[in-house]
């Protein structure tokens, strides 16, 4: 069989059906709409499935920490009255170190039960390690495709270590230049191995996060008898939002505010062998939050799982500046060292925490493992190498890719807010284009409202900007 | 010259391959990526002797089989914690006196 890019990428679907033993076909409703609940009820997956499942090998249930030095600090920053509980979910205590065990759980445990022989991940982050550990808690093959080093040879540090963590498992890993042509990569070895797609954006690998969401809204409800009124989530491709919020909803907690916050990378192009070293974040950041987002259908299977705007309140950035700060601040105030991209969202829960009412309850749900090349004076040793200027001052004057700026102080410590309308306006115009006969259909209608939640009156807008016709 | 040192069969190696050269990238890359080529590295077991820069076959932890250029003999792991960072080592002792109410705050 013919294997140019051209080739392979126009055999990607026939591949991914075999490669995911799941017919996506039947979802479709329309040119752009299809039935995302139907989708995500045919794993036939419960939340007291993925649970028995996650169980089998030790993934979930993490401990829930009160950080009560942090909300102290925070409170002396507050207004008066303000400076809400925060709450952290030790994700690093997973198997493998982070939330993606629970992921992996359940999309390994059913490429064992379909009879795969190995599966096959595509993944620069945690998730690798994730797929390669349950793999060997199951007796399958481990291949882990990653984005790892620039045309110079050059590695980031925490992409190696994550290699590392990977080929302990007894996982092959395939280590790339940088390069969006991964996806041609991971397809070829699909198809030369038959091995099942462990994608991070299947409903199995979603429903795997929802034991998050129920774990936070029950501890919290029987710790204080209710549910916490926020919970904080670092975003990046989706699943993590996506997945916490269902949880959250299935276990009751129905009003908690589920905020998204990703390290600010703007300017760096994701694609760009010459950026690729200049960033001091490989995950959590907006070059996968912003496009993941408005766009979920680019991932690795037909249709995407996570799908973050159904379920994000509100999206916030912080600087990578004021993540490793705060990533001193978990160890030193909290005792408890962890890694730095898991961190995204208690820098941004820091800020919040202080402009809620005290007698609030904010839950930061994640943290990763740390180690050589995960950690903050690794990341930031690599970064002065690259003539990157890292020095203490103002955050907000930092400039991605340019300089890293450590706060002074922990009131510098500020989220910035990403308008969710700018998300869904993106989202809508890149559903728009795949509209057939410029026609939408009321199921159309219905599936954008859903799908982004956006306003109707945005949706009329966006549809008339590109000519596209309401019902 | 020096004869290159020849590696038995069984030896850990790391090996490099050229996936897609410049002129066959994705049409989409930025002009940067497009000028260079998509490398693949992957580690495994010499299945023959080789030398440092000839191409080889090696054995993958999963047993299945790779070709390419071999790069790396028992390659080491050589990412660290980097250097202590001046720019983050006082901030545990100033974040403990703000909490302690030992400092002002100015």
């Amino acid at each position: 069989m013919a294997s140019s890019y051209q080739a392979v990428m126009g055999r990607q679907n026939e591949i991914m059906k075999r490669a995911v033993g799941f017919d996506y076909q039947q979802f479709e409703q329309t040119s752009l709409a299809f039935d995302y609940e139907a989708m995500m009820d045919a794993t036939g997956f419960d939340l007291a499935q993925v649970r028995r499942v996650q169980a089998l090998t030790g993934v979930g249930n993490t401990p829930l920490y009160e950080l009560r030095n942090i909300t102290k600090l925070a409170r002396r920053l507050a207004p008066p009255g303000c400076g809400a509980r925060i709450f952290l979910k030790d994700e690093a205590c997973n198997p493998s170190g982070s939330f993606k065990a629970r992921r992996a759980a359940i999309s390994v445990y059913q490429a064992k039960q379909l009879g795969y022989e190995g599966v096959i991940a595509a993944t620069s982050g945690n998730y690798g390690a994730a797929v390669a550990s349950q793999a060997a808690m199951h007796g399958l093959k481990c291949i882990v495709v990653q984005e790892v080093y620039d045309s110079e040879g050059v590695g980031q540090p925490e992409i190696l270590e994550k290699a590392r963590a990977c080929e302990a498992y007894g996982a092959e890993v395939c280590q790339l230049t940088v390069g969006p042509e991964l996806f041609y990569v991971f397809l070829c070895l699909l198809e030369e191995t038959g091995y099942f797609n462990a994608s991070l954006y299947t409903p199995y690998a979603i429903a795997g996060i929802e034991t998050i969401g129920a774990e936070i809204a029950e501890e919290i409800l029987a710790r204080t008898g209710r549910y916490p009124d926020a919970v904080v989530v670092t975003h990046a491709g989706g699943g993590n939002v996506t997945g916490t919020a269902r949880g959250l909803r299935k276990a009751g907690a129905t009003t908690t505010r589920v905020i998204g916050a990703s390290v600010d990378l703007h300017g760096l192009h994701m694609a760009s062998d010459g950026d690729f070293n200049r960033k001091s974040f490989t995950t959590g950041h907006t070059g996968f939050g912003v496009p993941f987002a408005t766009w979920p259908d680019r991932a690795d299977v037909p249709r995407n799982a996570a799908r973050p705007l159904r379920y994000l309140d509100q999206y916030v950035t912080v600087t990578q500046g004021e993540v490793f700060y705060t990533t001193e601040m978990l160890a030193q105030l909290e005792g408890l060292e962890r890694g730095p991209a898991g961190n995204t969202a208690l820098a941004a829960a820091f800020a919040i925490a202080q402009t809620m009412p005290a007698d609030q309850m904010l839950v930061v749900q994640e943290t990763e493992y740390t180690g050589a090349g995960k950690h903050p004076t690794a990341q930031l040793t690599f970064a002065r190498q690259r003539g990157i200027e890292v020095r203490r001052g103002d955050p907000r004057s930092s400039q991605p890719g340019r300089s890293i700026i450590i706060p002074e102080r922990p009131e510098q410590i500020r989220v910035q807010e990403y308008p969710l309308d700018d998300l869904r306006r993106s989202y809508l115009r890149n559903a728009l284009r795949q509209v057939k006969n410029r026609q939408l259909s009321q199921l159309d209608v219905d599936f954008l409202r859903a799908d982004s939640r956006a306003r109707l009156e945005l949706i009329e807008q966006v549809a008339a900007e590109q000519q596209v016709r309401l019902p | 010259m020096l004869e290159a040192k020849v590696y038995p069969p069984g030896t850990w190696v790391e090996i490099c391959r050229i996936v897609l050269a410049p002129g066959e990238r994705a049409p989409q890359v930025p002009a940067d990526t497009a000028s260079v080529p998509l490398e693949l590295r992957v580690k495994g077991f010499l299945q023959e002797p080789a030398s440092l820069g000839q191409e080889a076959v090696v054995t993958t932890l999963i047993g299945r089989t790779q070709k390419g250029i071999v790069t790396r003999i028992n390659p080491r792991h050589t990412h660290d914690f980097g250097e202590p960072v001046p720019e983050l080592l006082p901030i545990g002792m100033e974040l403990r006196r703000l909490l302690e109410g030992n400092d002002d705050g100015k």
